[in-house]
């Protein structure tokens, strides 16, 4: 239990609590508006998005496009359960069942289409979420094309905390570990991997699950949010938006989705109140980021604290060497 | 019964057999050499052997422990787990990664936590990662690449990055490993530095071990056994005196131009 508790998690933890009464000390005197306050829950929700996809897409490199499609089926879980229990429990429970649901759907998908590679399973995973999206459209439960609307606004900046800090910290768990080791290996050499007793299918499978539950909580959290669902916003266009925090931020960096959304959702402020060249300039931001960092903000790397305070990894004997040499 | 025995193994791609009813056995402890020309199906074998292709025919048994498994019916990762694990021809590091972690990998089995774990980090965690942290520094020491832990694969020099690959395999537990022309495109220094490793793991670690090579002197100098491919067929097997001496193999090598 040690480890648990080690200096850098206390200095972690530390920074997050710092950060959490210092945006809700600006919240309470009013320096973050009503409207910023929109963009914090937007950026916190698609931070969720962007880190589950990397978990997919950068951890374990499989290109998937249908990540608005898991997204929707935790904000039509909740917004139908919030139809009768207008309530935190009711918020609570939609969201758990977005989960199970999730978990079901991802693990009949993911069978045949991570059998894929590459193109085709972009193509079919981007099947996957107009699926989805068209069940959605279709079933009554979920009101068709009108989608449901007066959805109870839970949101919160705690609740949204505890989410988006929730999710960061088990994805950046899932990646530093055995697990996310299998998965980062089958990104890197498949056939290798396979050859060193990783049974990729598996991981791969894991990792899809995984990206969708995340997906799934983040689709509830924007169900009592926009207190509006509709089928429309889980089209393509928003599989993409994710898919550009990912690759903003940098492919298999949970970090760099992190930061990347915060960037994201700084520029969409700014030209809100350009509408018109809204789109154009944030595709030109995009454009001039990915031609002199094609990489992505971060690359693979993750900002953390071991080079600002000068942790050594534990069995760092090389390092130490160095250092006292 | 041998250790590895192949039955009557193989491989057609169409119309092509690039391995022709192969059969060959291999006992506990032995160093042996797969020679052939270009293209006489040595890759395709092991590919075999290993579970990246199914046999068209035959079959490949090992025999571990008073048991004889059938490798031919398992997926590459579950044939890695009876103790089987390979090198590729061109190099398949995992290149992004640091010699510590492509070492981890190959230890993945060992570790002692599931998604649960993982996600929570109670239970075992912590102390079947710093086990496995440590396992995987012993290992490198072993294999004298451990002051090299904590450079990117793809940094290594030629020469260390295929010791790496071979010292890969072995962290995987296997106790029987297939090198693939662990020796391709070395100079002779090198070369000889990688027989002395080869030779020297061996000793250590008790492995079996098949080795490829396309060019004979190298595995003249070190397989107590040969096995010689050509056009997919077994034409000869022996010793490197034996081999070296038999005509069909002397033509098979001088009908190549080089
Ligand atoms: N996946 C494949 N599909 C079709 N033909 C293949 C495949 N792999 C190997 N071959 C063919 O099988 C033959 C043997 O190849 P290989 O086993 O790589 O030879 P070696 O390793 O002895 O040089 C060659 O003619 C090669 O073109
Ligand atoms: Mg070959």
């Amino acid at each position: 239990m040690k480890n648990l508790f080690s200096k850098k998690n206390l200095i972690w933890l530390g920074l997050l609590i710092v950060f959490f009464f210092l945006v809700q000390f600006l919240i309470d005197i009013r320096v973050i508006t009503p409207y910023y306050r929109t963009i914090v829950y937007w950026v916190g929700i698609f931070i969720i998005l962007g880190v589950s996809l990397n978990i997919i897409i950068g951890i374990t490199g499989q290109l998937s496009l249908g990540h608005a499609g898991f997204m929707s089926i935790g904000a039509y879980s909740a917004a139908i359960v919030m139809q009768n229990m207008p309530d935190m429990t009711g918020l609570l429970l939609g969201m758990l069942i977005g989960g199970l649901v999730s978990i079901l759907v991802s693990f009949v998908v993911a069978i045949p289409t991570l059998r894929l590679k590459g193109d085709y399973l972009a193509i079919a995973t981007l099947g996957v979420g107009e699926i989805i999206r068209i069940v959605i459209l279709n079933l009554e439960i979920t009101n068709g094309a009108s989608g449901i609307s007066n959805i109870k606004n839970l949101i919160s900046w705690p609740l949204l905390f505890v989410f988006v800090v929730l999710a960061v910290v088990l994805s950046a768990n899932f990646k530093n570990s055995a697990i996310g080791r299998a998965c980062i290996s089958i990104k890197e050499d498949e056939i290798a991997s396979e050859a060193m007793g990783i049974h990729t299918t598996k991981y791969k499978v894991i990792a899809f699950i995984f990206g969708a539950v995340l997906a799934s909580v983040a689709g509830s959290l924007y169900a009592t949010t926009y207190y509006v669902v509709k089928p429309e916003t889980f089209g393509i266009a928003t599989s993409i938006n994710i898919l550009i925090i990912v690759v903003f931020g940098g492919m298999g960096s949970l970090t760099g989705s992190v930061i990347a959304t915060g960037f994201i959702g700084i520029i969409n402020m700014f030209l809100q109140s350009f509408a018109e060249v809204r789109l154009i300039t944030y595709a030109l931001v995009l454009i001039v980021v990915m031609i002199f960092r094609p990489q992505g903000l971060l690359g693979s790397k993750e900002f953390g604290l071991d080079k600002i305070l000068g942790f050594k990894p534990p069995f760092s004997k090389k390092l130490r060497k160095e250092k006292s040499t | 019964m041998s250790y590895l025995t192949v039955e009557h193994l193989t491989k057609n791609f169409g119309g092509l057999s690039a391995v022709s009813n192969v059969s060959i056995s291999v006992n506990e402890g032995e160093l042996v050499g797969l020679i052939g020309p270009n293209g006489a199906g040595k890759t395709t074998l092991f590919n075999v052997l290993t579970g990246v292709y199914k046999p068209t025919q035959g079959k490949v048994i090992l025999n571990k422990d008073g048991k004889s498994i059938e490798l031919s019916k398992l997926p590459p990762y579950k044939i890695t787990h009876q103790g089987v694990a390979r090198t590729f021809q061109n190099i398949r590091l995992f290149k992004d990664l640091t010699v510590l972690d492509n070492v981890k990998i190959a230890m993945n089995q060992q570790a002692k936590y599931g998604l649960f774990g993982a996600l929570t980090r109670l239970g075992k965690f912590y102390a079947s990662e710093a086990d496995i942290e440590q396992r995987a520094h012993e290992f490198l020491k072993k294999v004298n690449l451990d002051d090299l832990a904590y450079d990117l694969a793809k940094n290594l020099p030629y020469g260390k990055q295929r010791q790496l690959e071979i010292a890969r395999a072995m962290a995987t537990g296997a106790k029987l490993l297939f090198l693939d022309e662990p020796a391709a495109g070395m100079n002779p220094q090198e070369t000889h530095a990688l027989t002395e490793f080869i030779a020297k793991i061996r000793k250590e670690m008790d492995l079996t071990i098949v080795l490829i090579e396309h060019d004979m002197s190298l595995v003249m100098n070190i397989c107590e056994r040969i096995f010689v491919l050509d056009y997919g067929k077994l034409i000869a097997s022996g010793t490197a005196d034996e081999v070296k001496n038999n005509r069909k193999v002397i033509e098979a090598y001088l009908g190549e131009e080089e």
